[in-house]
């Protein structure tokens, strides 16, 4: 008899190159594996909402204030949008913000280093989000259907991020010495955790296993590494910036990018919480999230109370 | 004063208001008690943002001495600013940011509406575009006055706090000096005394209905409409100004 509640008939599906609806049966793994990653991914718009938060008050434009805000109001957006999806699969808005404040649950390293100057709002958006569209652009094939949806959806807003990233580093680099050594200050301190974004190389990644074989993961780390890197050296060097890797070269042979070495070793006392601004990053979350209780309990009692009554009326 | 300097003081102080509380709305990005709210204040704060555009790109050009809006918010000194003292009010929490929203934008609501009628074109047009965001700022304000109004106890007592505290900055709304007096004569200000009424009136219902009290008048704090602040702008400023001020001959 043909069942559909079988490992094999989902694996079948995701074989065929079928999507896969939150009603729909699926194993355990795929379900924990979608809800770390979704959460993560939830969590780190929402957390990356603070460096970038540090310059609102202090945009050196009513344009470049405009669009930073225009921004961060979008990746709260994508931060609501992902927790939406990965509700589908049967976990609270609520239990993954427990899961942050506890340590449970991650969000992307990148946002555990400080924002400087200015030209880090170009470095985050050119270098960060760029980035990140490598990997979404490759997520909107993935398996689960509410996720690929919203990274379809999320990459258009994506590039445009991307896009006024590179404008405030191109125009910095147009500019006075200052602002040149602003931009290629910013540069050297995101580059190299731009791409550790990627995660370790493949031969060291612990996940990549049955996110392969399940279709969410498409393509390795290395791979969108790669793809990275190729595109972003051309861009530097297009506005003058130097990049801060002596081993970047040209491989005629591969057509890609060599590269030097990453240092992993950061990017593990990173992750285990020593970064420049783990504690800073959660306490913020922590503290507003604390703060924002009595609003959320009046509302609360607010909605109980007026439902009563129009109990009462009815 | 010419009817021009007139004029350009009058577009400046409606910029300068959207400016300022564009600005304390934009520090409250990502300390929101929800996301959504996060993303509601953010959005207030760019309808102010492009408002504030729109007025000080205009009081350049009457001006006329080819400064941008940009020099006009980031190379101007506290005592040529002319927003509200109530717009540079700190978010001392939640309720204050409503508090303060809640009075600003129901004035709002009946400025836009006369003055889109201006016989100056541009103000008319800005006035136009602006009434359409301030019903919503409105509505959202009036919402969740209501709410921590009418919630627990503890949300009703900081939002009696806030509308006490901030009700001595609500008589300047109204005020006006001979400026208003002259452009007045010509079609082209607000005369802002027949919106007193219809404001209190307003305030009072939304009140009424989040179970709070009309506070007593008591001393109105004046002086914006002079250049003369709170300390909070200094501050304000110090943090706007801090990139075109240290580096006068970069341009972003």
């Amino acid at each position: 008899m043909h069942n559909e509640h079988t490992d094999s008939h989902f694996q079948k599906r995701i074989d065929d190159g079928e999507h896969i609806e939150p009603k729909d049966y699926m194993p355990d793994g795929y379900r924990k594996h979608l809800i770390r990653q979704m959460s993560q991914h939830a969590h780190s718009e929402v957390i990356g909402m603070q460096p970038e938060g540090n310059w609102i008050t202090r945009a050196p434009s009513l344009r470049a204030k405009q669009i930073l805000l225009a921004k961060i109001q979008d990746e709260g957006g994508h931060g609501l949008y992902l927790y939406s999806a990965a509700e589908t699969l049967g976990i609270s808005r609520a239990e993954m913000i427990e899961q942050l404040h506890t340590g449970k649950a991650k969000y992307s390293n990148i946002f555990n280093y400080p924002a400087l100057n200015w030209a880090d709002i170009g470095a985050i958006g050119w270098l960060v989000d760029g980035a990140a569209i490598v990997n979404q652009v490759s997520l909107q094939r993935t398996s689960f259907g509410p996720y690929s949806r919203a990274m379809v959806r999320i990459c258009k807003e994506e590039s445009f991020h991307q896009r006024q990233g590179y404008e405030i580093m191109a125009r910095m680099m147009k500019g006075t010495k200052d602002q040149q050594a602003m931009a290629q200050d910013a540069m050297n301190r995101w580059w190299w955790p731009a791409l550790m974004m990627f995660g370790p190389h493949d031969i060291d990644s612990p996940h990549s296993g049955d996110a392969v074989k399940w279709k969410i993961k498409r393509e390795s780390n290395d791979t969108l590494r790669q793809k990275f890197i190729d595109k972003t050296v051309q861009q530097a060097e297009l506005i003058g910036l130097v990049m801060p890797d002596k081993d970047i070269k040209w491989n005629e042979s591969k057509g890609h990018y060599d590269h030097g070495k990453i240092d992993w070793d950061e990017f593990h006392r990173v992750i285990k919480g020593n970064g420049p601004c783990n504690k800073q990053r959660l306490d913020h979350h922590i503290n507003y999230f604390n703060e924002g209780a009595w609003v959320r309990d009046a509302a609360e009692a607010y909605k109980i109370k007026h439902l009563k009554e129009e109990l009462v009326i009815a | 004063m010419t009817k021009k300097e007139e004029l350009y003081l009058y577009t400046l102080r409606l910029g300068d208001n959207a400016l300022i509380l564009s600005h304390r709305l934009s520090q409250l990005c990502s300390k929101g008690p929800i996301l959504e709210e996060d993303l509601a204040l953010t959005n207030i704060a760019l309808d102010l943002l492009g408002r504030a555009q729109a007025l000080l790109k205009y009081a350049g050009e009457i001006e006329g001495k080819n400064r941008s809006e940009d020099d006009l918010a980031y190379r101007r000194e506290e005592k040529n600013y002319y927003n509200l003292l109530l717009t540079e009010q700190p978010n001392k929490d939640f309720a204050h940011v409503i508090a303060r929203q809640l009075f600003i934008s129901t004035f709002e609501f009946f400025l836009f509406q006369e003055l889109e009628k201006s016989a100056d074109t541009t103000l008319s047009a800005i006035a136009g575009k602006t009434i359409k965001e301030v019903k919503y700022h409105l509505q959202h304000a009036s919402d969740w006055t209501i709410r921590l109004g009418d919630g627990t106890k503890e949300s009703h007592d900081r939002m009696q706090s806030a509308i006490n505290d901030l009700w001595m900055y609500t008589g300047e709304l109204f005020e006006m000096n001979g400026i208003d007096l002259d452009l007045l004569t010509q079609g082209i200000a607000v005369d802002t005394i027949p919106l007193q009424k219809k404001w209190r009136d307003c305030i009072n219902s939304v009140l009424n209905e989040a179970t709070l009290f009309v506070p007593k008048d008591t001393y109105m704090q004046t002086g914006s409409i002079n250049g003369v602040h709170s300390e909070h702008l200094g501050h304000i400023l110090a943090e706007m100004q801090y990139l075109q001020r240290a580096y006068p001959d970069a341009k972003w």
